[in-house]
């Protein structure tokens, strides 16, 4: 399968297989007006498969949400068509209005306005906890 | 700006300093009694409280200073539909410092990020309540001398007790303390107590017999058993007399053990044991007082 190699844009490499349809949702990719390419299952030595999406157009990613989301992802910079940047994620340390708080006893549940803040709690386990009640969240993987 | 959201908000020196100025006000009250003067002390109290809300009131009082605020949510704007936030806000234009009580958890640092005065948290619903846990630790401090090395045992609900949770976190920061957990199957300690005990190396033990802990014991903190936290009624009616505190069990207590419960009280303590010389829990109300002078002196950063 060929898809055309993206020119001045961003490609995000070794995503889980299966996950890529919420890193598109997550980062809002359908209000994109470029050319977005969603790889399904593509093979891969280290992952045996993985999937990518690729973004043809230079735009501000929002790296907490994919750190969040799956630190092991990528992300390739691209520019006149040559790798110009590869960045590797990490868990982000605070995520604000990232997830919401599910603790049905939290302020964050019935005042809506207030920002939903998270704290990386646990590095190892990918823990996080809401700032205002401290009830917990993993992240996805 | 400083506020009180969470007891580690407080370093241990910040916990000493405030138990030592605790301490010169129950021995030299007068020196204080100006050093708030014209200051004001807003208590806003979303949900009924008696203790915690007089508590701060007479601690303001008793620094000079005065007090104004609410006692429940029906008679303040909330009832209209204002957010936290902005009653907060709004008091902060007339008080020095706020004292809240709110249902929600995390109410109280969402108070905060928009606040001009310190806040301190009275208690949000079962999440955190930081100025229990100094009267706790001042009269652990004035029994013992101090607070390290030695054995405390929980008693009762662990596993929804806020005012234990926090105790055990400030008291982890310690050097000699073992831990005796003390509850039935369906009301142990929340795992992640005990991993973070674990991570720390604090020994710790649990057992369903209060028998078999109270001969170890120089602290023991008490809580209620509540009804509504059993799955079925039988499993109450079996273990709701088995920690209840009565003068048979505190035989084989040590001499010198002193006894502590964040009250209310229902069952939980028979009220023959109120004369026992071990029985601390209303020297404990009364520490909450000057814990609370020392704190409201601390954020407002008040000398004598």
């Amino acid at each position: 399968m060929n898809i055309d190699s993206v020119q001045n844009g961003i490609v995000l490499d070794h995503i889980k297989a299966g996950a890529c349809m919420q890193i598109y949702k997550y980062l809002k990719l359908d209000q994109l007006d470029c050319q977005v390419a969603i790889i399904k299952n593509a093979k891969s030595s280290k992952m045996g498969k993985k999937d990518i999406i690729k973004i043809d157009s230079p735009i501000d990613i929002d790296l907490d949400v994919l750190g969040y989301i799956d630190p092991d992802i990528t992300v390739d910079i691209i520019k006149d068509g040559h790798l110009v940047e590869k960045k590797h994620l990490a868990l982000p340390q605070k995520l604000v209005n990232v997830i919401h708080c599910k603790n049905p006893r939290c302020i964050t549940t019935d005042e809506k306005q207030l920002d939903a803040i998270f704290l990386l709690s646990d590095p190892e386990k990918r823990t996080y906890r809401c700032a205002y009640c401290e009830a917990e969240r993993k992240s996805h993987r | 700006m400083r506020h009180l959201i969470d007891i580690t908000d407080l370093s241990v020196e910040e916990i000493d300093e405030l138990i030592a100025t605790a301490e010169d006000i129950i021995e030299n009250p007068v020196k204080y009694q100006d050093v708030a003067a014209h200051k004001q002390l807003a208590t806003l109290f979303f949900e009924p409280s008696t203790r915690t809300r007089l508590s701060f009131e007479s601690a303001m009082l008793g620094l000079g200073g005065s007090v104004l605020g609410f006692s429940s949510a029906a008679s303040s704007s909330t009832a209209k539909g204002e957010t936290v936030t902005d009653t907060v806000r709004t008091v902060s234009c007339y008080a020095d410092i706020i004292a809240m009580r709110h249902p929600k958890e995390g109410a109280p640092f969402a108070a905060s990020q928009r606040s001009q005065v310190p806040i301190i948290n009275a208690g949000d619903g079962g999440h955190n309540h930081p100025t229990q846990t100094l009267t706790d630790l001042l009269t652990i401090h004035r029994e013992r001398g101090s607070l390290n090395d030695f054995t405390i045992g929980f008693c009762g609900d662990l596993k929804f007790g806020r005012t234990v949770h926090s105790l055990v976190n400030a008291l982890s920061r310690y050097t000699g303390i073992h831990f005796i957990f003390i509850s039935p199957e369906e009301l142990k300690m929340p795992n992640y107590i005990n991993e973070s005990l674990q991570k720390k190396g604090l020994p710790y033990e649990e057992t369903e017999s209060l028998e078999e802990a109270m001969p170890k014991l120089d602290v023991l903190y008490m809580t209620r058993v509540q009804k509504e936290r059993f799955f079925n009624e039988a499993d109450y009616i079996r273990l709701k007399d088995t920690y209840v505190l009565d003068p048979a069990k505190l035989t084989t207590a040590k001499k010198d053990m002193c006894i502590l419960h964040p009250l209310p009280r229902v069952n939980e303590i028979a009220v023959s044991v109120d004369d026992d010389p071990r029985a601390r829990y209303f020297e404990q109300v009364r520490n909450g007082k000057f814990i609370r002078m020392a704190l409201i002196m601390k954020l407002l950063d008040l000398k004598a």
